[in-house]
């Protein structure tokens, strides 16, 4: 009978296992996950006109740092906007209250994350505030209707139709576009 | 023979495998109740496959098997499983479960058919083992175990469900003279103890003719000869004689059916 | 003409091999109620297949995990997204690899020793002898081996992707530097459930198929050294093909 017991240990073991690596599997690599054990931390939003494809748990990062996650996407449908939660992390806790935060790309292909550049106010931001200053997300229709409607301008303007484009400049992947600085509140 | 002292009833058996020779066309036999039964034959005469028929492990083409009273033709496996609680089988090379101990496999159809308490079942088992007097190994795995006393151990295992029919299927092959006479003493033990009948299947005639009361001779798919020992010994068939003497020629053949042997060794020169 | 003759002849086999084996699974199916009813056989034979074989696939999941992180970083560092590693390692483990090698390594290892235990077991006339003693040997032998390669697959298919994705991540974030972060985050973004439940159900679907080739070829062995021998081989060449072309069909079913 101690056979048997041993053999009951390495069943269970085995099962344990292969249940634990199947959570794992569904919480930890899917976006509806359950996070566990979180750091201290503090919650801030902000609201976009269009936040493109950005994803919940994209990195938000301040000069290249990372400091928090984006947590929640919901709409505010008064204002007709996106309303990003965003978690940061105890540590970065001087952020100033007019800084700025913007939607990047990484790299070629890659996913959306947020950007944030320090204000000159002297209180930072705490838990629950919102920031005021965004910048919304890359859309590539909007720059081409953009480009369309300046060539069609220019095209008015001038009388022999040659279309000096005042483009707006050729978009870098690491940067956001749209000039459009929205001021939200 | 009276037919209730029969406790197997053949008639008219057929049977062929997958359609092909046909091993058996219409035999009949009567086995007694009470008694020990040996069947005997040249190797190939089917007496494994009888085995297999009167058990209901395959089924016959034509005609009739009665195993204590019920006809085997049409049975459903349900029916048949309750009948196969009332045999026991030993199996040529024992057949025991490798992976379990001496034990557990003779208390395996105790575990399996019955609720019985634990305490009597380890009763039982070792009672079993006792009577074929391996009650020491009880706590020995089937791979520790000698071809003799593995055989044993699935005697144990046949009887342990106080069945009304034994069926041996060769117990002697490969055996040696002590353990073979060890056999031979629990086949006649337990049949005349158990008041069960045993029929035995077996071609070692002077072994066999000591302990059984009947012996079926068969060849080419027939009953040859029936007869208690004394009788099979004078009996007057060729078949017969050159069975039980160890005859190497006979009825039946020492030379497989060949071509003529000289034409056969001048053509090989000539092609050469 | 002899030629076609010849291929008429296998296809015919093949379709009775086939609904041979579908009869097969339906007497497990029927036998399973009460063979529920030994949790301890059930559980034994769940070891014999899963926990036996945790080496083999651990190593495995690891070996390819990383293989797949250097592949992948390589690949998509030509297009700049190197921080898609995550997503990549995940979705190609998860959906394809996990499911697929484990299946591959489960019939090699534990299909073949399930075919070989069952068909020693009918070559020495234990399943004969069982079936004497009025004990069903598909309920008492055959099931509980089923059932345990049924139950031991998609948990061995679990723990290789989890641990290949480990592997990614050694060899991506590691050594090639990718973002931790990045890897995580981006991976939580572009993997869904759909994509989790789908390699689960392949892996139970080659759970069936792997551990009933595997009784099956074993039941029905030549009762000789080499019908057993042919049996093993029978159960890796049929679970392989069987697994490459089930893959592809539920794959796009998926889709």
């Amino acid at each position: 009978m101690r056979k048997s017991r041993t053999l009951d240990l390495g069943t269970g073991t085995f099962m344990l296992l292969g249940f634990a690596a199947l959570f794992f599997l569904t919480t930890q690599t899917t976006s509806r996950g359950i996070s566990l054990a979180s750091p201290p931390h503090y919650d801030l939003t902000a609201k976009f006109d269009n936040v493109g494809d950005l994803k919940v748990g994209a990195p938000v990062s301040m000069s290249g740092v990372e400091m928090g996650r984006v947590t929640k996407i919901a709409f505010d449908s008064k204002e007709y906007k996106a309303v990003v939660s965003l978690r940061i992390d105890a540590r970065y806790n001087q952020i100033p209250t007019d800084s700025d935060a913007a939607i990047y790309t990484q790299g070629l292909l890659g996913g959306k994350f947020i950007g944030l550049t320090a204000g000159g106010a002297d209180t930072y931001l705490k838990d629950k505030d919102q920031i005021d200053f965004t910048q919304s997300a890359f859309v590539l229709e909007n720059l081409i209707g953009q480009v369309l409607a300046n060539f069609a301008k220019s095209a008015g303007q001038s009388d022999s139709g040659k279309s000096k484009a005042d483009a707006p400049a050729e978009p870098t992947p690491k940067t956001a576009e749209p000039k459009t600085t929205e001021k939200t509140k | 023979m009276n037919q209730s002292t029969s406790i197997v009833e053949i008639r008219n058996l057929s049977y062929a495998v997958n359609g092909g020779r046909p091993v058996f066309a219409g035999l009949d036999m009567d086995i007694s109740r009470g008694r020990v039964t040996a069947v005997m034959g040249p190797s190939g005469t089917g007496k494994t496959t009888l085995l297999r028929l009167i058990t209901g492990q395959l089924r016959a083409d034509k005609g009739s098997i009665v195993v204590a009273g019920q006809e085997l033709r049409g049975m459903k496996r349900a029916d048949l499983y309750v009948l196969r609680r009332r045999m026991g089988m030993l199996f040529q090379n024992g057949a025991l479960l490798t992976d379990l101990s001496v034990f557990e496999n003779v208390a395996f159809p105790l575990r399996e058919h019955t609720d019985l308490p634990e305490r009597l079942i380890r009763q039982l088992v070792l009672t079993k083992l006792q009577a074929v007097g391996l009650r020491g190994a009880a706590e020995l795995m089937p791979g520790e175990l000698s071809g003799g006393m593995s055989r044993r151990v699935a005697l144990a295992r046949a009887i342990v469900m106080d069945p009304e029919i034994l069926i041996y299927d060769e117990p002697f092959v490969g055996l040696d003279p002590i353990s073979l006479g060890v056999i031979l003493r629990l086949i006649r033990r337990l049949n005349d103890a158990l008041g069960i009948t045993s029929i035995v299947v077996s071609h070692d005639v002077h072994e066999i003719s000591t302990v059984a009361d009947v012996i079926f001779l068969l060849s080419g798919g027939k009953v040859v000869a029936r007869g208690t020992p004394p009788e099979l010994q004078s009996y007057p068939s060729e078949i017969v004689r050159q069975f039980i003497g160890g005859l190497a020629d006979g009825p039946v053949p020492f030379h497989f059916p060949a071509p003529d042997y000289f034409g056969e060794l001048l053509a090989r020169g000539e092609d050469a | 003409m002899k030629l076609v003759q010849e291929l008429w002849e296998s296809l015919a086999e093949a379709l009775i091999g086939l609904g041979a084996v579908v009869r097969f699974l339906l007497r497990l199916v029927a036998a399973s109620p009460r063979a529920l009813l030994r949790l301890d056989l059930i559980s034994q034979q769940i070891y014999n297949a899963g926990a036996l074989s945790l080496v083999i696939i651990m190593l495995s999941g690891l070996f390819v995990g990383m293989v797949l992180g250097l592949q992948g970083f390589q690949l998509l560092q030509r297009f700049g997204s190197e921080e898609a590693l995550g997503v990549a390692a995940t979705i190609g483990l998860v959906k394809e690899l996990g499911p697929v090698v484990t299946a591959l390594l489960f019939a090699g290892r534990a299909g073949t020793a399930l075919a070989s235990e069952l068909g020693l077991m009918r070559a020495t006339d234990q399943l004969s002898a069982m079936e004497m003693m009025a004990v069903d040997p598909i309920r008492r032998v055959v099931v509980p081996r089923f059932l345990g390669g049924v139950i031991a697959m998609p948990l061995l298919a679990a723990i290789f992707s989890v641990i290949g994705i480990y592997g990614a991540q050694l060899v991506g974030v590691q050594i090639m530097g990718v973002d931790a972060g990045s890897f995580w985050s981006q991976m939580r973004g572009a993997v869904g459930l759909r994509d989790i439940y789908e390699g689960i159900v392949k892996s139970c679907i080659f759970g069936v198929t792997c551990s009933l080739i595997a009784v099956y070829q074993g039941y029905y062995a030549l009762p000789t050294a080499e019908g057993v021998g042919r049996a093993t081989t029978r159960t890796v060449v049929t679970s392989a093909v069987f697994i490459l072309f089930l893959d592809y069909l539920i794959t796009a079913v998926f889709l």
